[in-house]
C-alpha cells in the first residue's frame, strides 16, 4: 500500500512544472478541484463510512465555508488565514448544533432531517440580496502573505490540505476514537452497554466532518473564484454522497477514489457528447450492481 | 386581511396537498413494504408530465390524453421494477439511493434526447380556463377546482383498495411486517411489480394535472422529490393515512406561507428586511414543519410499523 501512495504523491508533486512546459495547464485545474472534492468526500466518509450517519446534508458546510470565504473578502477582510479560521470555525459550529439535534434521531428520519436542515441553510442564504441571492457571490483571492494565491499555488495548497486531511483521519480513524467510531456503527445498544458515550462520540465526528467540509469550500471559492448558491443545493450533497457510495463505504480511499473516478467520468464524458448524464447514469448503475462495495472494495477483499 | 383571500389560499393549499399524495402514496408504500428508497420516483412524475404533453399534442384532447400517460407510466413502472429495481431490495439502502440517482440522471436525458432540453408547453383544457363562483363574490381557477376534485376521487379510490380490498390488505400486512406477511403465503414478487405500476401511474396523474400549472421540464421530478419525501416522514413511513395528513399539512403550509408570512413580516419588519427574509422563511417553514414532528414524534405521525 505505501509504494503505490508514494509515486502518486510524486506525480502530484511532480506534475504543475511538467504541465505547464507541456501546455496541460487545464489538467493542473482538473486535479485541484479533484482534491478539493476529494477532501470534501472524505470528510463525508468519516460520519457515513465510519460513523453509519447517513448525512444528507454535506452540503450545508461546504457551502457555509464557500460563503464565509466570499462574504468576508467582500466585508473587506483579505488575510487568508483570518478567513480560513473563521469559515472553519463556522461550519464546526453549524455542525454542532445541526448534529446535536439531529442525532436523536436514527435510519431514514435522520437521513431526511439532516436534509431539512441543510435545506434551511439554502434558503437562508439565496435570501440575503446583497450576497448575491440566487447569482452567487464573487471570491477574490485572498492574501496569504508568505505567497502569492496562483493557480499552481492552489494546487500546492489543496494537496497540502488534503494529505494533511488524510493523515489526520487515518489517524483518527485507527485510534481509540475511530474504533469506538466504527463499533457504534455496528452494534449501539452494545456500545452503550460497554459505557461508551455514543452521543458525543458520534457528535464529535460529525463536527469535525463538518469543519473538514468547510475547508473544502473554502478551498473551492479560491478555485473557483465564486460562491454558488449551488454549493449549498441538495444536489451538491447528493454529488458528495454518490462519490463517497462509488469509491467504497468506509473505505479509507473511498472518498478520494469516488472524487477523481466522478470527476473524471463526468470531464470525458462532457468532453464526448452533450448528454453525458446518461453515460453517468449508466456507469454509476453498473457500479451497483456489479462491484457492491465500491471502487475501493475491488481489489481490497477483505472487510 | 379579506376572508376571501385565505379561503382562497386554502383551498391552493389542498390542490396542490392532494397532488403530493398521490405522490408520496406510491413513494411510501414502495419505501414502507419494500424498504426500498427509489429516488427515481420523481422522474416516473416527469415521465407522466411529458406522456400527457404529447398525447395531447397528438389527440387534441387533454382527458383522452390522461390515461394514455397513466397507463404508459404504470407500464414503464413496472418495467424498471423488473428490470432494474428487483435486483436492489436486498441491498442496503445506500445502494438503493445510488441506483435511483443513477436512473434520475438516464431517465431525465433520454427524457432530454427524445423531447430536447425546452420546456415542453402543456395548457390546461379549454372548458377549464376561466374561473367558477363558488361563493357569491369568490371566483376561483375552474381547472384548479377541478384538480381538487381528481385529488380527492383518486384518494378515495386509493383508500378503498388499501383498506378494502385483498390486495390492499396483503399490502398492509407486508407494510406492518414483510416476513411474516410473505410466510402467510402473500405474493409478493406480482404484488410488488404492481404495487410500481400503481405508484407511477399515481406519479402520473399528478405530472398531467400539474403540469399546466408548473412547467414540464427535465428536473420537474426532482424538487417535487424532496416534498414529496417530507410528506411521508411526517406522515409516518409505510401509512397511506399519514401520507394523506402529511401530503395536506405540507401543501397547506407551504401555500399559506408563500402568501401571507411576507406579508405578516412587512407589518413587524423593515420593508427591506421583509422582502429579502419573507420568501426564505415560507421556503423554509415545511422544513420546520418536519423538524417540529419529527422532535415530537421521532416516527412520523401515523407509524405503521409498532
Amino acid at each position: 500500500m505505501r509504494w503505490p501512495l508514494l509515486l502518486v504523491l510524486l506525480f502530484l508533486l511532480a506534475f504543475p512544472p511538467i504541465a505547464s512546459a507541456m501546455g496541460l495547464e487545464f489538467y493542473q485545474g482538473l486535479l485541484t478541484k479533484i482534491m478539493i472534492l476529494a477532501l470534501a468526500a472524505s470528510s463525508l466518509n468519516l460520519i457515513l463510512g465510519y460513523g453509519g450517519m447517513v448525512s444528507f446534508g454535506h452540503a450545508a458546510y461546504f457551502g457555509l465555508g464557500a460563503y464565509t470565504a466570499a462574504i468576508l473578502m467582500r466585508e473587506g477582510v483579505s488575510s487568508g488565514w483570518v478567513i480560513w479560521a473563521v469559515a472553519v470555525g463556522l461550519s464546526a459550529l453549524l455542525a454542532l448544533l445541526i448534529g446535536a439535534i439531529c442525532l436523536r434521531t436514527r435510519g431514514v428520519y435522520f437521513i431526511m432531517i439532516t436534509l431539512a436542515f441543510a435545506q434551511m441553510i439554502y434558503y437562508l442564504v439565496v435570501s440575503f440580496k446583497q450576497y448575491g441571492g440566487e447569482d452567487g457571490l464573487r471570491a477574490r483571492r485572498p492574501e496569504f502573505g508568505l505567497f502569492e494565491l496562483t493557480d499552481t499555488a492552489l494546487y500546492y495548497l489543496s494537496l497540502a490540505v488534503l494529505a494533511g486531511a488524510l493523515y489526520l483521519l487515518h489517524r483518527l480513524i485507527n485510534a481509540r476514537f475511530g474504533r469506538v467510531l466504527q463499533a457504534i456503527r455496528e452494534n449501539e445498544s452494545r456500545a452503550l452497554a460497554l459505557g461508551y458515550p455514543v452521543y458525543r462520540f458520534q457528535l464529535l465526528a460529525f463536527v469535525l466532518a463538518g469543519a473538514l467540509a468547510g475547508l473544502a469550500g473554502v478551498l473551492m471559492a479560491h478555485y473557483t473564484q465564486y460562491a454558488s448558491p449551488n454549493l449549498l443545493a441538495w444536489q451538491q450533497s447528493g454529488h458528495l454522497m454518490m462519490m463517497v457510495i462509488l469509491g467504497g463505504v468506509g473505505q479509507f480511499w473511498g472518498g478520494v477514489l469516488g472524487a477523481a473516478a466522478l470527476s473524471i467520468v463526468e470531464e470525458v464524458l462532457q468532453d464526448l457528447t452533450i448528454h453525458w448524464q446518461l453515460g453517468v447514469g449508466l456507469i454509476l448503475l453498473a457500479v451497483v450492481l456489479f462491484a457492491p462495495r465500491g471502487l475501493a472494495g475491488l481489489w481490497r477483499r477483505e472487510p | 386581511m379579506p376572508p376571501s383571500l385565505l379561503l382562497e389560499q386554502l383551498l391552493n393549499g389542498l390542490q396542490f396537498g392532494l397532488m403530493l399524495f398521490l405522490l408520496a402514496a406510491g413513494l411510501t408504500l414502495v419505501f414502507g413494504i419494500m424498504d426500498m428508497i427509489n429516488l427515481a420516483h420523481g422522474s416516473l412524475y416527469m415521465v407522466g408530465a411529458y406522456l400527457t404533453a404529447t398525447f395531447v399534442g397528438l389527440l387534441g384532447n387533454f382527458w383522452l390524453a390522461v390515461p394514455l400517460a397513466v397507463l404508459g407510466t404504470a407500464l414503464i413502472g413496472m418495467l424498471l421494477e423488473l428490470t432494474v429495481l428487483r435486483q436492489l431490495y436486498r441491498r442496503d439502502h445506500l445502494s438503493q439511493v445510488l441506483a435511483t440517482f443513477a436512473l434520475i440522471l438516464i431517465i431525465n436525458e433520454v427524457v432530454r434526447i427524445i423531447w430536447g432540453s425546452q420546456p415542453l408547453l402543456l395548457s390546461a383544457p379549454e372548458e377549464l380556463s376561466g374561473p367558477v363562483e363558488i361563493l357569491p363574490g369568490l371566483n376561483y381557477s375552474a381547472y384548479r377546482l377541478t384538480i381538487i376534485g381528481v385529488g380527492l376521487l383518486v384518494a378515495g379510490l386509493l383508500f378503498w383498495l388499501v383498506n378494502r380490498t385483498r390486495v390492499g390488505m396483503w399490502l398492509r400486512a407486508g407494510a406492518s411486517n414483510r416476513e411474516m406477511a410473505q410466510a402467510m403465503g402473500v405474493p409478493i414478487r406480482p404484488l410488488f411489480t404492481l404495487l410500481f405500476g400503481v405508484g407511477a401511474g399515481l406519479c402520473a396523474i399528478a405530472g398531467a394535472f400539474l403540469g399546466p400549472i408548473l412547467a414540464v421540464q427535465i428536473g420537474m421530478g426532482e424538487s417535487i422529490l424532496i416534498l414529496a419525501f417530507v410528506v411521508i416522514v411526517i406522515g409516518g413511513i409505510g401509512s397511506i393515512k399519514g401520507a394523506l395528513v402529511g401530503a395536506l399539512l405540507v401543501g397547506i403550509v407551504d401555500t399559506a406561507g408563500r402568501a401571507f408570512l411576507p406579508l405578516l413580516l412587512s407589518q413587524v419588519a423593515p420593508p427591506e428586511v421583509a422582502a429579502n427574509l419573507g420568501p426564505a422563511l415560507a421556503s423554509i417553514l415545511i422544513y420546520l414543519l418536519m423538524a417540529a414532528v419529527l422532535f415530537f414524534k421521532p416516527q412520523g405521525l401515523f407509524p405503521a410499523r409498532t
